[in-house]
């Protein structure tokens, strides 16, 4: 079966429009009468990776492939990818900017808590060329 | 609790959603930091932050649980957040409490059971 898809551009560091993604993607789950749950989930995993981008990259996008027994999130970005991975997947390990944790992110929750919402979180790449990870939530 | 209630303990002006103060919530959550509120558990609840920026907003509607957001420590909220509050159906209030009034705290946890995330809340303090 083809999947449904969603295709977006996230800017780095661009603070007022971040999360957009994320938020026409849960409109779209809610739009196709997904259980509330796995919207909940689905949604949270695509913005803690949607925001990874937008505070960590230089840039990047969110893919997403809703298909009638599973979600397929994929974040992928230009760089400069994640150094200590097994650190970076501690919670909160965070390298964020000070001016990132005063707009309440940047506690180093986000990996753990895209691994605890997803049923598989593969990170695919994350040396210099850029951070690429693939997650699915099975129905 | 009905979000009228609410209101009334926090001593709170309502900002957006005036006609919505019917709707009820079952926990409340206090965090400056929305890391916490997005690893918090799903309950119809409100959600108390001295934080104003849109992230706030947008942490609330991915969520999708969160039925008002009320702003503390006296913190006005920009036009910006109160419109895609709105548009996201989230009611806005703002109190002069801060984050752990020992007032509000005790009023709310003695009617709600509040779920206070402690630890991001005592920052705030
Ligand atoms: N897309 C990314 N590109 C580069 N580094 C990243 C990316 N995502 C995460 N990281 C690194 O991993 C750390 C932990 O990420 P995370 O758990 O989301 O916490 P936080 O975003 O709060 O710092 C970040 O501080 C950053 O150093
Ligand atoms: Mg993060």
């Amino acid at each position: 079966m083809k999947p449904y898809t969603m295709d977006f551009d996230v800017k780095a560091r661009d603070f007022s429009s971040a999360g957009e993604s994320s938020s026409k993607f849960r409109k779209t789950l809610l739009m196709l009468s997904i259980p509330s749950d796995i919207v909940r989930r689905a949604s949270i995993a695509a913005y803690e990776a949607e925001m990874n981008i937008v505070i960590h990259s230089y840039g990047g996008k969110m893919h997403f492939e809703i298909y009638s027994d599973k979600i397929v999130i994929i974040a992928e970005d230009t760089g400069p990818g994640i150094k200590d991975l097994e650190l970076a997947m501690k919670k909160g390990y965070s390298t964020a900017p000070k001016e990132v944790i005063e707009m309440g992110f940047g506690a180093g929750m986000g990996l753990p808590n895209m691994k605890r919402n997803t049923d598989t979180m593969e990170i695919v790449n994350h040396d210099e060329s850029g951070t690429k990870i693939v997650m699915t939530i099975n129905f | 609790m009905k979000l009228d209630e609410v209101k009334e303990i926090l001593n709170a002006e309502v900002l957006c959603g005036h006609d919505r103060l019917s709707e009820e919530v079952n926990t409340a959550c206090g965090a400056d930091l929305m890391s916490d509120v997005l690893a918090s558990k799903d309950e119809k609840s409100l959600l108390l932050t001295g934080l104003t920026n849109v992230q706030v907003v947008r942490t609330a509607e991915v969520l999708g649980d969160i039925v008002c957001i009320v702003f503390v420590r006296g913190k006005e909220p920009g036009p910006e957040i109160l419109k895609m509050a709105d548009s996201a159906s989230i009611v806005v209030m703002k109190t002069d409490y801060p984050l752990l009034s020992r007032v509000f705290c005790t009023k709310m946890d003695l009617t709600v059971g509040v779920n206070f995330n402690r630890e991001a809340v005592y920052n705030g303090f």
